[in-house]
């Protein structure tokens, strides 16, 4: 499919072609072509309002929910169509899991939290298997070890970074391919974000990871590669090293320099 | 430069007066809030104080004590009149036996004695044959008069009880056979055109059949009106049309339900007037806007990442909403419902139209049986001309504050209980 690509190279996990998204009337998203390669982070970056956000919330159908909201063009995850209307949109987003911009752990205990996703889609037949699954879980997300005696409490009454890692493992306990980040850490004081961060770097080598940003450093930082995107148009995808030293075009250079946005 | 001194000088003043003027008109404004509150509450202990000193005397009665003779012979032949004749002849042996005076000493207890010794010997058969002292109730005159509602130095003719029943009832005094007690039958019978035999507990299991019916109907219905609003309809002209008419039908007045309930559940469907089952329905129509606005309240106030971080994990819009959203949004929905329930238990005017002001002896034993409600029971005895029913009045209005009390009391508690989960 990519025609630029080495025998060498893997398949890439998730292919959008000409991805228009439409609010009523008006258009958010323009012909979008991208490919998103396995195990690699993958950032989009661009000013507020550029559509990064609704382009990242089409790889899980979360913008099905908007009435208003449309999408064109055409998904696909390891090779099958995700953007029909036939998709089961439930087994779509157990493959492909979410991280919201501000940590929303449900008004539950930690272990319900976790458990919620595997229950819901009977992943853990007994009650070991759940127990072990929220563990593997939270420890894969880094935060086992503080909540390992707590996990009978709410997970609202941890702190704003401790609560975004519960959400990446409640996310990851339904075992996806794909994690979408959407500004994960822009809720979260520096140390949290540093924490998260090198979070996102571990979980790279299982999970293929889409992250949002504001934070240019931040995507210089984590993502290996780098999508720019402008007034709902993609302007650039690259290597993120070439993106923020040699950009091809002349806006990327201008917003990475800190000229607009 | 000294121009300019002298207008910075002046312009601070200007500052100092206008900051003045804003920290009077802040106190001001309080104390205008204090006055307020205070009148609030003036009224209310006002209105408290009025009730409750009204109201206490409807739970004690005054009691005659007589001496009766079951005689055997007299309960084969169902002759009961014939021994209350006889006990109350002999508790005042002064009295003549001409037929004004016997019903004069018959007028000293209740009405309803005749029938309290017929129950006395049902209950317990072995009675029959014996002496026994029995507590039966006075009459309302006596009752008024013992309680000092009933000014004795006033003409015989002025007043509703003789100076012969006066002199009687010193008599009783004297002989330690009259007394004030706690109103057990206040608490266990139904209405009575006597004063002194009627009780509320016809009115309270009325009113709380009614409300279960309006529970059971318009909770489920309400509740799902408004997830179904809040979550599931589109936004279009319909919807908005529906939730206009949802929230006018709030403030419809309660008799219009009451004249719809007439012509649709008792006219069209054919329910039994004067049933708590009519009632209740015609009352969930009243509450069903209530639960519904509520309830919309509470769902919108959830926070929408709660779903959407539940749809992103694979649940449906159904699972995210009765997963995440109802259970945080529970004890808004609660609250409304008891509030709606309160309001309920309080209305008058529609089940006038139902039939269900009416006056009811018989205790109601399932919802289709003929029964009032607490309020509609507050309003008879309001309207009753015997003196005794003012303080049943007020009796009847303490149990119903009891029961709003009790009912805004859950509500708060409920609220506690579902918040401390999160």
């Amino acid at each position: 499919m990519v025609t630029t690509s080495v025998s060498s190279n893997p398949q890439p996990t998730l292919v959008a072609r000409e991805l228009s998204v439409f609010y009523g009337e008006k258009q958010a998203v323009f012909d979008v072509d991208l490919d998103i390669m396995p195990r690699e982070v993958t950032a989009f970056i661009g000013p507020s309002g550029c559509g990064k956000s609704t382009l990242l919330r089409c790889f899980n159908r979360m913008n099905d929910l908007i009435e208003i909201c449309r999408t064109t063009g055409s998904m696909l995850l390891d090779g099958h169509d995700i953007a029909g209307p036939d998709v089961d949109v439930v087994q779509l987003r157990s493959r492909i899991g979410m991280v919201f911009q501000k940590p929303n752990p449900f008004p539950k205990s930690v272990y319900d939290n976790v458990a919620y996703g595997p229950r819901l889609h009977g992943l853990a037949p007994s009650r070991s298997d759940l127990d072990e699954l929220v563990e593997t879980s939270l420890r894969r997300a880094g935060i086992w070890e503080e909540v390992k005696d707590r996990v009978d409490q709410p997970g609202t009454s941890l702190s704003g970074g401790q609560q975004q890692r519960l959400c990446i493992a409640r996310a990851i306990a339904v075992r996806p391919d794909v994690l979408l980040m959407d500004e994960p850490c822009s809720a979260l004081d520096p140390i949290a974000t540093a924490t998260i961060e090198e979070l996102i770097d571990e979980l790279r080598s299982e999970y293929t990871i889409i992250i949002v940003t504001h934070n240019m450093q931040q995507a210089a930082r984590v993502s290996q590669k780098t999508a720019f995107l402008n007034l709902g148009r993609l302007i650039e995808f690259d290597e993120t090293k070439k993106i923020f030293t040699n950009p091809s075009e002349q806006s990327t250079q201008d917003y990475i320099t800190g000229r607009f946005g | 430069m000294t121009s300019t001194a002298l207008s910075t000088i002046s312009s601070q003043a200007a500052a100092n007066r206008l900051l003045l003027r804003r920290k009077r008109a802040e106190r001001r404004f309080q104390l205008y809030g204090i006055l307020a509150i205070s009148a609030a509450v003036g009224f209310l202990i006002v209105f408290l104080a009025s009730i409750v000193s009204r109201g206490y005397m409807g739970f004690v009665q005054t009691e005659v004590q007589l001496t009766v003779n079951f005689d055997a012979e007299l309960i084969e032949a169902g002759s009961y009149r014939t021994i209350l004749r006889t006990s109350l002849a002999e508790l005042f042996p002064d009295a003549g036996s001409s037929r004004a005076e016997r019903r004069a000493l018959a007028g000293m207890v209740s009405a309803g004695t005749v029938f309290v010794l017929r129950e006395t010997v049902e209950a317990d058969p072995a009675i029959a044959g014996t002496v026994q002292d029995v507590w039966v109730l006075a009459s309302d005159p006596v009752d008024q008069f013992y309680k000092g509602r009933i000014d004795a130095a006033l003409p015989e003719g002025e007043r509703p009880i003789s100076d012969a029943s006066l002199a009687r009832i010193a008599a009783l005094e004297e002989a330690g056979r009259i007394a004030l007690r706690f109103n057990r039958s206040f608490f266990s019978r139904g209405d009575s055109r006597n004063p002194e035999e009627a009780g509320i507990l016809g009115a309270i299991v009325g009113s709380a059949l009614a409300l279960l019916v309006t529970l059971v109907v318009s909770f489920p219905i309400g509740v799902m009106t408004a997830v179904y609003l809040e979550a599931f309809a589109p936004r279009n002209r319909i919807t908005r049309l529906i939730e206009i008419n949802i929230n006018n039908l709030a403030a419809v007045p309660s008799i219009v339900f009451g004249l719809l309930g007439l012509a649709v559940f008792l006219n069209v469907f054919g329910l039994p007037r004067s049933a708590p089952v009519s009632g209740g329905l015609v009352l969930s129509l009243m509450t069903l806007p209530t639960i519904i606005i509520s309830s919309r309240a509470a769902i919108r106030a959830v926070p929408p990442s709660f779903a959407e971080a539940a749809m992103g994990l694979g649940a449906s819009r159904v699972q995210a909403i009765f997963h995440h959203v109802l259970p945080v949004a529970a004890p808004g929905t609660l609250t409304g419902a008891i509030i709606g329930m309160a309001q309920a238990l309080g209305e008058t005017a529609p089940l006038l139209m139902m039939g269900m002001v009416a006056f009811v002896v018989e205790v109601p034993g399932g919802f289709t049986d003929p029964s009032t409600v607490l309020p509609a029971q507050v309003y008879l005895w309001a309207d009753s001309p015997e003196r005794g029913f003012a303080e049943k009045t007020a009796a009847a209005i303490i149990v119903l504050l009891g029961f709003l009390l009790v009912m805004n009391g859950l509500a708060v508690y409920l609220r506690r209980k579902f918040e401390k989960q999160w």
